[in-house]
């Protein structure tokens, strides 16, 4: 026994030694779990298609993601990270001070979302303003303090939409899809409340508190946030509390990750509405259609344009540095620019992803 | 007055009978409702999982067209891997059937067949040259969407997403007898892929080999000299109290704080390798080790003290009585500990998350420095992903994983009948 122990600790340490030495044969990605299906897929081709090894992807999220990416140079860091944003200045910054300094943007795609409801249901034409109103846990009342969401019709909430109930089967917070709806449809839609448009451009300290005083809003919001993080809330923080919250009084149902689901579910209940990925409304437009947002269809050529304003563009960033230490960083990025994968016919498609203008440019270093 | 007793006892007999009946009832309803969960989970998971054992595949006659290749003849190795095996398999399509023209439904055609099957035909013409130029029939594995559609949507049930105009030309070979189901080995000779019908847990099985092993590496021995210490030499005091509260108490933490210990400590500290199983198994031993050495001690307990004394009364050392007489008869309780917070370690993923084990990987790993998942891991990626087919497979994941808990639980009671002494 004493044998057994004693050569079980050394393997240990045999093991632990052993690390220091091996080198990384393969590309590590983090990021965004919004790009890593399109990443995954192409990871998968140039494992089987080249003599690499096939990347590891991670899903992180965007924000985690730039975090790791931006950690340093060196085997240990990644060498791409995915993001459903373009990279901020701060995180530049962060980068630079951990000498992370060529930095490749590469422009994937675009994703839109949708607000869809059943083919013999009635048409909707919504503005992003009507979303949050729907849609808000809280919004203002007629004497500008927010209260709980009271609306219960659509014609509550503008008078030009059908007298349907307001029943909305969305993603539940875990989804990425739900970021980038709160993030694209609600935040623009509550900026476009007067009320809320002032909390947002109101400066941290007496000007935000007066805010909070006319919304009705109690100061221990304000506390907490200033507990949690350290410093006075600026109106923007608390507006972004306020965006973000999203009801839970029934009218706003998550209906899991599974998008497919939400649609056969639309079928069956013409009087609901569903929030989905583009993606699955091109695939069940015998059964579905989207909602006009500010009064623009959700088509491909409207997402790729940018003119449907619930879409965003998709990246990934590359740590130049490690181009030539890690092997095929380079043939990567060929082939995820490559038409065979996100051109006109390419296989990202099929997943989902709405692809570039062909004239538009996909590959910056970002300074 | 005993009379008196008596008539007390017996008037309340049959008052405590009852209660007594009754207690075991609830016992009994008890353990009933537990099978009865366990029945229900079981079948569930049977019923949808089963699917993913069987695979459809379709019989398909090639002509190996060196031209529609683009490889000359002799054939170089290299050549075969850029060769155009997309359009030896197109062509047959076509030809099989020559109605179809428009773009679209050229699409949806060629999309019958898995888009992996490219490197099924690239792998047996690498092995074998000479295919080149020549006809073959070999069976190929069809699209997700087709194989649900095969398995379960024939019946006029509603599955999957496969179109109406797919679904025609399956049931049109269906009818030439050249699509059948077969066992699925790939479930356990692939590693993850994003097309559920190549689809395997060999990645994560390993993975999960992998790390336990590290985590029994670990974890054991250092948890059993613990114990020994604690239990044998350790003076009684303050300290040693306060280090057996903490002891408790760690057990008790929740994992996930482990995974931003590992993270904080071996990744950024040690500089571990994200993902591999080494820095996985790192984590994890430290959160079985509250575990095993709470096992440890209560086993080192059970020794009677008469061997201790015994063995003292012969003149024994310390380190002797340990060594010779109370550690052979502690390991068998030690082990059972030792495997049961490994079981427990194999269900984790909250932890992983911190050290970047929750990732898409291909590859199996063939080593404890490959990067890598686990079967809990697997199972929540499948679970999450759109493609109807991971449904069944999820399901199939986890009774892989109830294997692999079944295995090392009854290794477990082996090992302890087989080393346990009684007195």
């Amino acid at each position: 026994m004493k044998k057994v122990i004693c050569s079980a600790i050394l393997v240990a340490s045999v093991l632990a030694v052993s690390t220091v030495a091996s080198a990384r044969d393969y590309i590590s990605i983090v990021g965004s779990s919004t790009v890593y299906p399109f990443s995954t897929v192409v990871a998968e081709r140039f494992g089987k298609t080249t003599d690499f090894a096939s990347p590891k992807v991670e899903a992180t999220g965007s924000g985690g993601g730039l975090k790791l990416f931006c950690s340093g140079v060196g085997e240990s860091t990644p060498d791409m990270t995915n993001s459903s944003r373009a990279i901020k200045s701060s995180e530049v910054e962060l980068c630079a001070n951990n000498g992370v300094t060529q930095i490749k943007e590469v422009l994937v795609g675009y994703d839109g979302i949708v607000i869809a409801n059943a083919n013999e249901a009635a048409a909707f034409s919504l503005t992003r303003k009507d979303v949050f109103l729907a849609l808000a846990k809280q919004t203002p009342n007629a004497k500008g303090k927010l209260v709980d969401n009271p609306y219960t019709t659509w014609d509550e909430v503008n008078s030009s939409l059908p007298a349907i109930k307001i029943e909305v089967l969305g993603p539940p917070p875990t989804s990425g899809t739900r970021d980038a709806f709160v993030e694209l449809a609600m935040e623009p839609g509550a900026a476009m409340v007067d009320s809320l448009a002032q909390l947002k451009s109101a400066k941290a300290g007496p000007e935000t508190m007066g805010m909070l005083m006319t919304l009705g809003i109690a100061a221990g919001v304000a506390t907490t946030y200033e507990e949690k993080n350290g410093k006075a809330p600026a109106g923007l923080n608390i507006f972004t509390q306020v965006a973000h919250a999203i009801r839970e009084d029934g009218a706003f149902i998550e209906a899991g990750e599974n998008d497919n689901l939400i649609v056969q579910k639309l079928v069956a209940n013409p009087s609901a509405l569903g929030i989905f990925g583009f993606s699955f409304l091109e695939e069940n437009a015998d059964k579905v259609k989207g909602a006009l947002i500010d009064g623009t269809p959700p088509t491909f050529e409207a997402i790729a344009s940018s003119e449907y304003p619930v879409s965003r563009p998709l990246y990934f960033y590359v740590k130049q540095a490690h181009v030539g230490t890690i092997l095929g960083m380079q043939e990567y990025v060929d082939l995820f620019l490559s038409d065979a994968a996100s051109g006109e016919d390419g296989f990202l498609l099929d997943r989902g992803l709405i692809p570039v203008d062909a004239g538009e440019t996909r590959v910056q270093i970002i300074k | 007055m005993s009379n008196l007793i008596r008539e007390m006892v017996r008037s309340n007999l049959k008052k405590r009978y009852q209660a007594e009946q009754r207690f075991r009832l609830y016992g009994l309803a008890s353990v009933g409702f537990g099978l009865l969960c366990l029945a229900l989970l079981f079948a569930d998971i049977i019923y949808k999982g089963a699917g993913a054992f069987r695979q459809t595949v379709v019989e398909v006659e090639l002509y190996f067209d060196p031209e529609v290749l683009g490889l000359n003849i002799p054939v170089e190795t290299d050549q075969i891997r850029s060769a155009n095996f997309d359009g030896v398999i197109r062509l047959m399509l076509r030809e099989r059937f020559p109605e179809v023209t428009t773009r679209a439904d050229r699409r949806a055609l060629y999309g019958l067949l898995s888009v992996n099957a490219v490197y099924d035909l690239q792998a047996l013409v690498m092995a074998n040259p000479k295919l080149i130029g020549q006809s073959r029939k070999i069976w190929l594995l069809a699209d997700d969407d087709v194989d649900m559609y095969y398995k379960y949507g024939r019946e006029g049930e509603q599955v999957g997403r496969l179109a109406e105009i797919s679904r025609i030309w399956v049931e049109q070979l269906a009818d030439d007898g050249v699509v059948k189901t077969q066992f699925n080995t790939g479930f356990f000779t692939n590693g993850d892929s994003r097309d559920p019908e190549i689809s395997g847990v060999k990645g994560a099985v390993m993975g999960s080999f992998f790390t336990l092993i590290v985590t029994f590496i670990i974890s054991f021995p250092i948890g059993v000299a613990a114990a020994i210490y604690m239990e044998e030499f350790a003076p009684k005091n303050k300290l040693t109290d306060f280090i057996e509260v903490n002891i408790n108490n760690l057990a008790a933490v929740p994992s996930i704080i482990f995974g931003l210990l590992g993270l904080a400590v071996f990744i950024n500290f040690f500089g571990v390798p994200r993902s591999v199983p080494l820095v996985g198994g790192l984590v994890l031993s430290l959160m079985t080790l509250p575990t095993v050495i709470i096992s440890s001690r209560a086993s080192i307990t059970a020794v009677p003290p008469s061997i201790r004394e015994a063995a003292l009364g012969i003149g024994a050392s310390k380190v002797q009585v340990v060594l010779h007489h109370v550690l052979p008869l502690a390991i068998p309780g030690m082990l059972t500990g030792a495997i049961i917070g490994m079981a427990r370690a194999l269900g984790e993923t909250a932890p992983l998350l911190m050290i970047g084990m929750i990732a898409f990987i291909i590859d199996p790993p063939s080593s404890v420095l490959d990067p890598a998942t686990t079967l809990p891991v697997q199972i929540y990626l499948w679970a999450d992903s759109p493609e109807r087919a991971f449904t069944e497979r999820t399901s199939a994941a986890i009774m892989v994983l109830l294997a692999f808990l079944i295995v090392m639980n009854s290794l477990a009671v082996w090992l302890r009948r087989r080393l346990e002494t009684r007195w």
